[in-house]
């Protein structure tokens, strides 16, 4: 476990360096920042002309991925000490995206250019928070249902089993990041994604296997016996290919794959302790075991509709 | 083993007495996932159909060669070659089905029903029966998934095969994606009751 800690530590410091969002030289502008779903904030170091800045002809923007599509801006909003600008877009933007400013004639300078970007860290955040609730893999894109119903049935069996899984997705993937970034685009092996992808899940649950039954038997009596079910578990195979079709970067898939696992783990814990009072309760004998299961994930699944709005960074 | 099937009673027990959908309940994702209309049904049934019959005959010649401790990841790997082989024809040919099912066709290699036949049959029988029993249980994973989609879409959209029958729309929450848990749970109620009436009316002839 002290391992496990000390990498997600890492983990995180590397984040926070990464988080350092945007860099600012010398200009007019001192910090910016997205504001509603279609206007982006401009503080200006300097109070500047407020008639100058209103005018939306002196500011060009565009995402930094498609530097040729110029986004459209509809009024610009000048706060009366000259001290802040708010750009509003015909359409919303792209929070996602780095946005790049070029204002032309403000405070003096000829030209400046200045990006607008959300912080790394809040990104990398929401995709952890997209996968364990929004998208949870279970109830929102209906995967791993097969082993889901088999062991949702005891709390403990459930733990077990959530918690194998996290730890075999979240090193499957990372391997599968490796091999995907550095051997299969190089090569153009991207027809083999689904043979490869697979391999090395069942790669990493033998080597998991064979390493906990070394060197922790009493852990591997415990755990042992879900390993075998994680190979035939939808979604472990499903998040290595959204990886490779998102091309996520390291980061990225490790919170994928985190999100993943620990979203399977949370319905699994959900679903067993539903399934424990379901047996003290007086269920009409056609509905008995499976079809009553059905029904109360069913029900989850749609309260899990509720998450589809959220939207914290 | 001794061979005492005929071909006729593999195919059967994979559509009736172990229809992979609604009597061992496994290969639960597509079911509830994209049973929303008919075609797609038959469309995955057709990928699933195709990859359990292959993987089974490929099994079922190579299994003197296998041994026996390596037999699972064997088994992964030639699914995953099968589903490549489909996922990539159905792509080619059918890319709009194929962009309508999303990553489900890809996902037809974590499918237990497919392991589990091979581990319980393929590897213990010969070519021929392994190949009706593949046939079976394929076909059978199809028709759940076609009584499922039947179900959804004539609910959902007063539609069957895309033409609009009922000329209205019923209960539109049947196509709604979390439905899917809802109408697999209330068809394997109604199967299990029918069994419990039908049980009962044979012992009452009996007496």
């Amino acid at each position: 476990m002290r391992v496990i800690q000390s990498f997600i530590l890492l983990i995180t410091a590397a984040c926070v360096l990464l988080s350092t969002g945007a860099a600012f030289g010398a200009g007019p502008v001192s910090s910016t920042a997205f504001g509603d779903e279609n206007e982006i904030i401009l503080k200006f170091s300097t109070p500047v002309d407020p008639q100058a800045a209103a005018a939306p002809e002196v500011y060009t923007v565009f995402e930094e991925a498609d530097p040729d599509i110029r986004l459209a801006i509809t009024g610009v909003e000048v706060a009366s000490d000259g001290t802040q600008a708010t750009l509003v877009f015909a359409d919303s933007l792209n929070t996602t995206q780095k946005h790049i400013v070029t204002t032309s004639g403000i405070g003096g300078v000829a030209s400046a250019s200045f990006s607008v970007a959300k912080s790394y860290l809040g990104y990398l955040i929401s995709i952890l928070i997209s996968a364990l609730l929004i998208n949870n893999f279970v109830f929102t894109k209906y995967l791993g249902l097969c082993v889901f119903f088999g062991t949702a049935k005891r709390k403990e069996t459930a733990k077990g089993m959530g918690v194998v899984f996290t730890i075999v997705i979240v090193v499957a993937c990372s391997m599968s990041w490796v091999l995907y970034q550095f051997v299969m685009k190089p090569f153009d092996l991207n027809y083999l994604q689904i043979v490869i992808f697979i391999g090395l899940t069942s790669l990493t649950v033998q080597a998991v296997d064979t390493i906990l039954r070394k060197v922790n038997p009493v852990l591997f009596k415990s755990f042992g016996v879900y390993l075998v079910l994680v190979i035939a578990n939808c979604i472990i195979i499903a998040v290595p290919l959204l990886m490779a079709s998102n091309e996520y970067n390291y980061f990225e898939t490790f919170m994928l794959s985190l999100g993943a696992g620990g979203g399977f783990l949370l319905a699994l814990y959900l679903m067993s302790s539903v399934s424990e009072r379901l047996e003290l309760a007086n269920i009409p004998p056609s509905f008995k075991g499976l079809p009553i299961a059905f029904i109360v994930a069913g029900q989850f699944a749609m309260a899990f509709l509720g998450f589809s709005g959220l939207q914290l960074f | 083993m001794a061979n005492e099937y005929s071909s006729f009673q593999l195919l059967a027990n994979g559509i009736l007495k172990e229809n992979p959908i609604f009597k061992l309940a496994l290969s639960m994702c597509p079911a509830v996932g994209i049973s929303t209309t008919v075609s797609n049904g038959v469309m995955l049934g057709i990928a699933v159909l195709f990859v359990q019959v292959f993987s089974s005959v490929t099994i079922s010649a190579l299994k003197n060669f296998i041994h026996p401790r390596i037999r699972i990841p064997t088994y992964t790997l030639t699914i995953a070659t099968w589903v490549t082989v489909i996922d990539l024809s159905l792509a080619a040919f059918f890319p709009g089905a194929y962009a309508k099912m999303g990553i489900f066709v890809k996902i037809i290699v974590a499918f237990a029903i497919i392991t589990m036949r091979l581990e319980m049959f393929a590897c213990k029988e010969d070519v021929s029966d392994s190949f009706w029993d593949g046939l079976g249980m394929g076909l059978g994973f199809m028709v759940g998934m076609v009584v499922i989609g039947f179900v959804r879409e004539l609910l959902g959209s007063g539609a069957v095969f895309g033409y609009d029958v009922l000329g209205f729309k019923p209960l539109l929450f049947f196509i709604l994606p979390s439905a899917g848990f809802f109408v697999v749970g209330l068809m394997m109620a109604f199967f299990n009751w029918i069994e419990a009436v039908y049980a009962a009316r044979k012992r009452e002839v009996k007496q």
